[in-house]
């Protein structure tokens, strides 16, 4: 469904990724891992045309999508919930919804999803009249998925969901990804926390520098001595 | 960085802040007592003169607010100062000239009036409108990505070019804006008998109606919403499916469509349009835009409405000639610059950008 071919990006002078080439097929969760500066978020922002590769192609879905702008590969249906989840801090909850759904034009489609998303995150429901900056973190981390499951995308492309959350909601976030994967999304997971990722997931990369280190089954990256050694916490 | 900047910003203020509030505070008492000793020993100011001052700033403020619109959605999206601004409105004051002057001619400015207005407002907004976008086309967008002291030194350019072309296009004269009869002369309010001008009716209303058109637009259409995700957070609001680059145009036309609008009215107001008449409202209208804090949609309006009442009941009210209104406007500028640099109204900028 997705596949990346020996991309590389640069940030300005600096070589961010150096050469990434990964799939995601169609129902998966696959997950990328690593520490800071890996690459992941570049990884991320590559594939949803908010950077350009330098070299490499990108495709999905038959179609090749490097170099294209931004907001034409959403519309493809490639939706990216970026890191630090990048609420419409002045706009209300509702407006935020509304803007995930920009593109569609299908009012009763649009409908349906906003009340699959409010029965997804209850907690936004209340909120629906608040400017999304007053939530907390974990409401505006539901609130950044569900803004991304308003275009009703084929794959989500979802960045470190776990970040500054307190655990209880982290599992709580992590089970509504599952079934939203359940419900039909393909999932990119992006996270620092690697096993609960990978706990979650059925196939996984480790990133470091800018390279892929590791690719297998989730399972068996679980059990990688290297892995866990360095990303499990031994 | 931030971090040690609020945390200068907390403790106490150093000295230059200390003697600069000092002075501020000294200088709003002076004002405030030369008010009072106005407001006492001058016998002939009546009602009439100050409800025309009323009037007469509740007019001019109309535009300026106009005007200020268009810069601050520039800014909120841009984060840029288009300078070049008021000759986009000079610009639609010139054409609202040259649709009246041969709607005149023909005649039918005699059996329509109206419909004449109607369409000399249009014609200017639509050419002010064209001149924005190509603005932002021609001179703008090639320089997105560039340091933000280069399109502001670019739009200083823009608008020198645009006078001189401008200048060198329509010559040097004078051109007298012709007055449909239904906005000719004025009449008297009630007892007081102060004066009302048609034209400042005019100018009154259709600004307000333009900005209530203006306020529903950013609010309630789905094109607002983009222009409000866009001001906010641009990679976000292209992951929405947004196209950063055509809500940029359309911000651009709104505020150049509000710029024509107001051209076409200091046209009426002055009665006269020439190269130059962008100039000073631009300056003006960018004042009463930081006044209410730039970058803020009700503070442009807020803004635009001050400043025409400080201007025309500012001289009044200190007993000083009205020649002095521009000492007046651009002294407000400097007193907010320093002590409120985020406008009167502005907290949204300073969390934002900080």
């Amino acid at each position: 469904m997705l596949e990346l071919k020996n991309v590389h990006t640069f940030y300005g002078h600096i070589h961010a990724l150096k050469g990434i080439s990964l799939t995601v097929e169609e129902g998966e969760i696959v997950t990328l891992i690593g520490s800071n500066g890996a690459g992941k978020t570049t990884t991320l922002r590559t594939i949803s045309g908010l950077l350009a590769p330098r070299e490499g192609e990108i495709w999905f879905e038959g179609q090749r999508i490097d170099g294209v702008s931004a907001h034409k590969i959403t519309e493809m249906g490639i939706a990216h919930c970026p890191e630090g989840r990048k609420i419409f801090g002045r706009l209300t909850v509702r407006e935020n919804l509304e803007l995930g759904a920009f593109l569609r034009k299908d009012k009763d489609g649009i409908k349906q999803d906003f009340e699959r998303v409010l029965d997804l995150f209850p907690r936004l429901r209340e909120r629906l009249k608040q400017p999304g900056g007053t939530l907390s973190g974990g409401e505006q981390q539901m609130l950044a998925i569900g803004r991304a499951l308003m275009s009703r995308p084929r794959i989500l492309l979802l960045d470190e969901p776990s970040m500054g959350l307190a655990p209880i909601l982290v599992q709580q976030i992590f089970d509504i990804i599952e079934e939203i994967n359940a419900q039909g999304t393909t999932v990119l997971l992006v996270e620092q926390n690697a096993r609960l990722a990978l706990s979650i997931a059925s196939r996984g990369y480790v990133l470091e520098t800018g390279r892929i280190r590791l690719a297998g089954p989730a399972a068996e990256l679980m059990d990688s001595e290297e892995v866990k050694a360095a990303y499990l916490g031994g | 960085m931030t971090i040690k900047a609020t945390r200068r910003a907390r403790t106490l203020p150093d000295f230059t802040t200390l003697i600069l509030w000092g002075l501020g505070g000294i200088s709003l008492l002076v004002i405030l007592y030369r008010i009072f000793v106005v407001l006492t020993t001058q016998e002939e100011l009546t009602a009439t003169i100050w409800g025309f001052q009323l009037v007469n700033g509740l007019v001019l403020g109309g535009v300026y607010a106009l005007i200020a619109l268009g810069y601050t959605l520039v800014y909120g999206i841009l984060f840029m100062i288009n300078f070049a601004h008021g000759e986009v409105m000079m610009l639609g004051a010139y054409a609202g000239y040259f649709t009246l002057t041969y709607l005149n001619a023909r005649g039918f400015m005699e059996t329509n009036p109206i419909l004449t207005l109607v369409i000399t407002f249009v014609a200017g907004m639509l050419v002010s409108m064209l001149a924005g976008i190509t603005l932002e086309r021609v001179a703008y967008r090639p320089l997105r990505r560039a340091p933000r002291l280069v399109p502001l030194i670019t739009a200083i350019g823009a608008s020198i070019f645009l006078q001189n072309a401008a200048l060198r296009i329509f010559g040097s004269k004078l051109r007298v804006y012709v007055k449909p009869s239904v906005i000719e002369g004025g009449f008297r309010l009630g007892e007081s008998g102060i004066f009302v001008p048609r034209t400042g009716v005019l100018i009154f209303v259709t600004s307000i109606l333009l900005m209530i058109g203006l306020y529903l637009l950013v609010q309630y259409t789905k094109l607002g919403k983009a222009m409000r995700a866009v001001a906010e957070d641009k990679d976000t609001a292209a992951l929405m499916g947004i196209d950063v680059d055509r809500v940029i145009v359309q911000t651009f036309m709104l505020g150049s469509l509000l710029a024509g609008a107001a051209g076409v009215m200091l046209g009426f107001h002055n009665s006269q349009v020439n190269a130059f008449i962008g100039f000073i409202p631009g300056i003006k209208a960018f004042t009463a835009a930081v006044l209410g804090g730039i970058g803020n949609i009700p503070g442009a309006m807020f803004g635009g409405f001050f400043l025409g009442l400080a201007e025309s009941l500012g001289p009044t009210a200190l007993g000083i000639p009205s020649q002095y209104k521009d000492v007046i406007a651009f002294s407000l500028l400097v007193l907010v610059l320093i002590f409120r640099p985020t406008g009167l109204l502005g907290e949204v900028l300073s969390e934002k950008r900080a």
